[in-house]
């Protein structure tokens, strides 16, 4: 069995510093695996968030050798062990401990996007139709497992800390899940353009790279929802239809 | 008592889970202030990994399903040890509670015609769960989550709860630590839920994750409530067994409901080979009709493949130990054969199993579209738990409910897929619905101020013995001792050997110590579990002694023939007056004559 060094994170609320630990590795370990290894042996009190280790929970985002990545699904034989691999927190996000974030702003961002409303039942009995054509593309957008690692590396969260003015790529996946949702009977379209702030979006498709869902979320999410803003609030056919009746159109 | 941080709901939902989410919304429905607290973070609940599917008889794919059928084929595969009066209402009301989920934004695969389509499982007659590809469960979960944040109920995320208040025999509340910050908290309620999942991480190979560490059966059994069923440990027949490092992990009973295939070494269907006799009137006797069936073909029987879990996970076990297994000690599941039977059939089996295709490509190197996994069994479920009345979902101690994997009753000894996310919805609802009703029929109960500070001391104990040794030491311990003497196959000698070892791995959990401070410290946290997992591991020994009979999940070696003397009962196990555990046998009171009725018409 070989031995790798992972350069961790360590401290609390920012004041911490890189530390290194040496364990075994074997075939087939993910960076997750080594982490648990270095928390039973050396250092019981390493804190990280972590649930299912199958990729499907969200919990163990972190940034590994500098990528925002699930620890989960990052494997050994991916990264260089000859040199140390660096594990540290995701840097978006208030500092908690170790590689734990505070994370509860994408929660209270969440409860302010108007909630599904459906259209009343098709049936008698209260149900509804859909083709399976009319919800691929919203189930494309539930496929997201909130591991947050798209505002993590949007800039204009992590760089300018809009985080008052835009809800980021999470967010605008969320809303257009809802948009396309073929029951839903709300328009959403204003609050993106104004609350939701959708325009901080300058579509570099960062988020779309570290999505470990590969949900295309520019593409797929933000670019047809920044089309509805451009159509309903852009377009000058309808600008003169609303100066003419004094209403949206 | 010393000052803490309080706060003050009528009803509290431990766990937020699909149970505990669904128990919150039935609270909060009926105008009650609900609070639910959870041990991770909103979402990430073990729910979160359920794939399959959610059963109910909604009858889409297939009309000639109902209820009755549902309800019979639950309690065949529970071996008559269910309570049969949740069989029925899971039954009856788990087609309105997936509805239901539609209606909250759920999205779930749809039929030619546009309804929720419906996938064939093991034990279940005809195509009967409700699914969304192979991410079932956290379709669920975001469903739940996004709905309850709007009903008004208070989330205290990252919070464990380390001991239930009592106001002389009724609950009163509970106490807790939040994991960030280290500092206790005192909830007072008027009614508790209890919805804290299963007990998996007993067990070395799992499919289950940290948190399954039997946190609510073991409050429960403290506070005085009674265990059931706990000899019934479920065995996934399809884990992954390689590399090592996801060894466990689920593979989706999808992939056989998909037609996928069980060979040995020798590329037999082994599972032909063993069919149980109350199975065989509804199973294929032959490849081709197994394959008609999967693809929707009514007139063709189930292929062996969708016999139950724990018979399923049992031909593994023997293949394996006749030497004729895969390389890394399991056997084969191929669903890559379907290929040459079906148009675009590496496309197919991506579009229907994308998590499976995923979960092998990105952490075996394997494409399942070209060749099979290697599979064996992973503990699974918890088929026992916390005794509860059918109907109510309270236990035996007034104001305490329980639901999801940590009640005891519909599985009986056996639980067959997509029961268990159905399970959630009807008995979560009900719960929440007659916790808030208690809450509501009883006033505030008083907090014992001793026993927090009771519970406030022990759970702070670890720190007095910094340097001791670590939890996580003998947690894996523990873990490696029940899998290999309390796990698939079981025998006296073995177990009492297990019961032995349990006693010094007490004294040594007993001893721990944790490092550092308590601002968000998972060796703290590990060392206040592994008392849980300790109570849990008891019970499901003490229980599995007494029955000396193979029947469900509970496989002896020194017995291993069903004994219909034994069909008759359930074991209870109790905290006695000198903290001993206490095991009796209840018996299983004689299921009404319309119940019958139906048993017997599906029998055909």
């Amino acid at each position: 069995m070989s031995t790798a060094t992972f350069r961790i994170y360590r401290g609390a609320q920012g004041g911490g510093e890189m530390k290194d630990y040496t364990t075994e590795v074997s075939e087939g370990m993910v960076v997750l695996d080594a982490l648990h290894g270095i928390q039973a042996d050396q250092a019981n009190d390493l804190a990280m968030r972590w649930n299912c280790k199958a990729g499907k929970c969200g919990s163990c985002s972190a940034e590994i050798n500098g990528k925002p990545r699930l620890m989960c699904m990052t494997r050994l034989n991916e990264l260089d062990l000859d040199k140390p691999v660096t594990v540290e927190p995701m840097r978006t996000f208030p500092h908690v401990r170790d590689l734990v974030t505070d994370v509860s702003w994408n929660y209270r961002v969440k409860k302010k996007i108007k909630p599904f409303t459906p259209r009343t039942p098709d049936a008698p009995d209260g149900t509804w139709r859909m083709q399976q054509a009319d919800v691929d593309r919203v189930q494309e957008f539930r496929k997201c497992i909130e591991c947050f690692l798209c505002q993590d590396v949007c800039h204009v969260l992590r760089d300018h800390h809009k985080e008052e003015s835009f809800i980021g790529p999470r967010f605008l996946v969320y809303a257009a899940a809802l948009e396309m949702h073929p029951l839903d009977t709300l328009d959403r379209t204003e609050e993106l353009k104004e609350a939701h702030g959708i325009g901080y979006c300058n579509i570099t498709k960062c988020c779309t790279k570290v999505c470990p869902e590969g949900i295309h979320i520019t593409d797929n999410a933000i670019i047809p929802l920044k089309e509805r803003v451009a159509d309903q609030f852009y377009d000058p056919v309808k600008a003169l239809v609303r100066l003419v009746r004094g209403k949206k159109a | 008592m010393a000052e803490y941080e309080t706060f003050e709901h009528d009803v509290l939902v431990v766990g937020a889970g699909g149970a505990g989410l669904r128990a919150a919304i039935g609270a909060a429905a009926t105008g009650a202030k609900v609070g639910v607290v959870t041990k991770s973070l909103l979402g990430k609940a073990h729910t979160v990994m359920a794939e399959g599917g959610v059963a109910a008889a909604l009858g889409n794919a297939d009309d000639r399903d109902n209820w009755r059928v549902h309800f019979a084929d639950t309690m065949r595969g529970g071996q008559y040890l269910n309570n049969w009066r949740m069989a029925e209402i899971h039954a009856k009301e788990a087609p309105a509670r997936v509805n239901e989920l539609e209606a909250w934004g759920a999205v779930f695969d749809r039929t030619p015609e546009g309804k929720i389509s419906q996938r064939n499982f093991g034990g279940h007659r005809y195509p009967r769960l409700a699914h969304v590809g192979d991410r079932t469960g956290l379709e669920m979960i975001r469903t739940l989550q996004d709905h309850a944040v709007h009903q008004g109920i208070d989330v205290h995320a990252e919070v464990s709860i380390v001991a239930l208040l009592k106001d002389g025999n009724r609950v009163a509340g509970a106490f807790a630590y939040d994991r960030e910050r280290g500092r206790f908290r005192v909830f007072k309620a008027k009614a508790v839920v209890l919805a804290t999942g299963g007990v998996g991480r007993a067990y070395s190979i799992t499919s289950n994750s940290w948190e399954y560490t039997a946190d609510g059966q073991s409050l429960a059994y403290n506070a005085g409530a009674v265990l059931q069923d706990m000899e019934f440990v479920q065995f996934h027949p399809t884990g992954m067994v390689w590399p090592p490092s996801v060894k466990g992990l689920l593979v989706t009973e999808g992939v056989r409901g998909e037609g996928g295939v069980l060979r040995n070494s020798e590329g037999r269907r082994f599972m032909f080979d063993d069919i149980p006799e109350n199975y065989r009137n509804q199973t294929a006797d032959n490849e081709d009709e197994g394959w008609r069936y999967t693809q929707g073909d009514k007139t063709a029987r189930r292929p062996p493949e969708l016999l139950t879990r724990d018979h399923v996970a049992r031909c593994i076990n023997r293949e394996v130990k006749a030497g004729r297994g895969s390389p890394h000690g399991g056997v084969f599941l191929d669903i890559a054969w379907i290929k040459d039977k079906i148009p675009n059939g590496a496309e197919a089996i991506k579009r229907k199993l994308p998590s499976m295709y995923h979960q092998f490509k990105q952490l075996a190197d394997i494409d399942i579209t070209k060749v099979p996994m290697e599979i064996g069994p992973t503990t699974h479920y918890m088929m026992g738990g916390i005794t509860v009345d059918g109907d109510s979902q309270m236990t035996n101690v007034p104001g305490l409910f329980a639901a999801g994997e940590c009640a005891a009753g519909l599985h009986g000894a056996n639980r067959l897929g997509g029961n268990s996310l159905s399970d959630l919805l009807v008995f979560g609802k009900r719960a929440g619905e007659h916790a808030a009703e208690f809450a509501k029929a009883n006033g505030a109960a008083a907090i014992d101020a001793a026993a927090v500070d009771s519970a406030a001391r022990e759970a702070l104990s670890p720190f007095d013995r910094a340097g001791g040794e670590s939890p996580y030491h003998v947690q894996h311990e523990l873990q490696s001792m029940m899998q290999k003497l309390v796990g698939i196959v079981r025998t006296e000698s073995e177990m009492k050997d297990a019961m032995a070892q349990l006693v010094g791995l007490s004294e040594r959990a007993a001893k721990v110590g944790a490092e550092g401070n308590r601002e968000y410290n998972p060796g703290w946290h590990t060392a206040i579990d592994l008392k849980n997992l300790m109570t849990i591991s008891e019970a499901i020994m003490r229980a599995a002694l007494e029955r000396t009979e193979s029947r469900g999940g509970h496989f002896r070696d020194d017995y291993p023939d069903k004994d219909p003397q034994q069909a008759t009962f359930n074991i209870r196990l109790r905290k006695a007056a000198d903290g001993s555990m206490s095991l009796s046998k209840e018996t299983i009171p004689p299921i009404p004559a319309h119940l019958q009725e139906v048993i017997e018409e599906q029998k055909s």
